[in-house]
């Protein structure tokens, strides 16, 4: 018999009052429909969720951290790209 | 170490729940759950005058036991499924029949209060537990096929596809009962059972239509519950509608219906004295704790 494993999940659920898909962790299924159902199980025992989102993390193209420096420090000094000019009113929600 | 820091929360704090500190006045932080509904809230819990509140009693109780001891078979699962991921949802599923028999036993109690065992004058134990931990083998009301002892996990996928079809068919009809209070654990049951036939008919077909040993473990598995379908499709009044849905698993899964017989006779195996020796254990050596 194979011990070969599952393939890794990455998990994503939106919550009753949140407004996107938030990464909660991962998991093993064999496929795409049981990856949903894993998710279920494991993410949404405590009433948390509305929503979930699987993709497979082989899928998942990420940033490096060596190039850390070359992506993200150039943003680093221009705070003018923030609209901090503006005054947001009390009753605008999620800024 | 600092052993105030670490020490176990009081769950009679005055001060509430201990997971009341985490969610603090931000109520848009949602990782830990909310909203949680209480499924008879609303609902009048008198027994009806015109229903018979023995018969109600006993039909309450016969579900109940049903979901207590098929919880009971599923929770021994714990630590020992195939993978985390279904071990987590093997409890998931548990746990949803304990919440099923919690509600049942209770309302059988409530209907009629002579079926609760005499326990200790002042004894903390509510009338459920009662019910569920100080009752003998022989006054379960439950179907055979939930007490036999575990298999492999094709054994118990075979089982619970056929409690949760049968399950399903017959919640889907009590939730239009004239017990109010039935009807609503019904119409609660019925979400959770959908999920149950939806996970047990998935792992069927997979297992069935997966390598040779998977499916011969399957068909054994089947083999061995099958003599105990006549008896659950009595027990729940269930029309031919489930055999319809059970044919089409079959279908997809290319699975024969097995060609053996019906176990016969009445009462229940010696499997279920054992099942309730563990599961009664401890509260009966402490009929007065309170837990």
């Amino acid at each position: 018999m194979s011990e070969q494993e599952w393939p890794l999940y990455e998990v994503f659920v939106r919550g009753k009052r949140g407004l996107n898909h938030v990464h909660v962790g991962s998991l093993h299924a064999a496929d795409d429909e049981m990856a949903l159902r894993h998710a279920r199980d494991v993410y949404t025992r405590r009433n948390e969720g509305v929503s979930i989102w699987v993709v497979k993390a082989a899928d998942i193209t990420a940033s490096s951290p060596d190039e850390k420096d070359p992506l993200f420090a150039p943003a680093g000094d221009k705070v003018y790209r923030h609209p901090t000019f503006y005054t947001i009113p009390d009753d605008v929600p999620h800024m | 170490m600092n052993d105030d820091e670490h020490s176990t929360p009081d769950p009679n704090d005055q001060h509430g729940s201990v997971y009341d500190g985490l969610l603090g006045t931000d109520t848009s932080q949602w990782a830990f759950g909310t909203d949680f509904e209480d499924p008879l809230a609303g609902v009048d819990t008198t027994v009806p005058d015109d229903l018979d509140a023995g018969e109600l009693a006993t039909y309450c109780l016969a579900l109940g036991d049903d979901a207590l001891v098929m919880s009971h078979r599923l929770s021994e699962w714990c630590s020992n499924a195939p993978d985390l991921e279904e071990d987590i949802a093997l409890a998931n599923i548990a746990l949803d029949l304990l919440g099923q028999a919690r509600l049942l036993l209770a309302r059988a109690a409530a209907a009629d209060p002579a079926l609760v065992p005499a326990l200790p004058q002042g004894s903390p134990v509510p009338v459920e537990d009662a019910l569920a931990f100080f009752r003998e083998a022989i006054d379960f009301h439950n179907v055979r096929l939930v007490e036999l002892p575990n298999g492999d996990f094709a054994h118990t996928v075979a089982r619970l596809l056929l409690f949760s079809t049968v399950r399903l068919a017959a919640f889907e009809k009590l939730a239009t009962h004239r017990d109010p209070v039935l009807a609503a654990i019904a119409a609660k049951g019925v979400k959770e059972l959908a999920y149950h036939r939806d996970y047990a008919g998935r792992w069927f077909l997979t297992l069935a239509q997966g390598t040779e040993e998977s499916r011969r473990r399957l068909l054994a598995g089947l083999t061995d519950v099958w003599p105990l379908h006549d008896e659950l499709i009595r027990a729940y009044d269930a029309g031919p509608d489930v055999d319809v849905i059970l044919d089409q698993v079959f279908a997809v899964s290319a699975v024969e219906r097995p060609e053996v017989g019906s176990m016969t006779g009445r009462g229940h195996t010696e499997a279920l004295s054992r099942l309730l020796a563990e599961m009664q254990v401890v509260a009966r050596a402490h009929p007065e704790g309170l837990w």
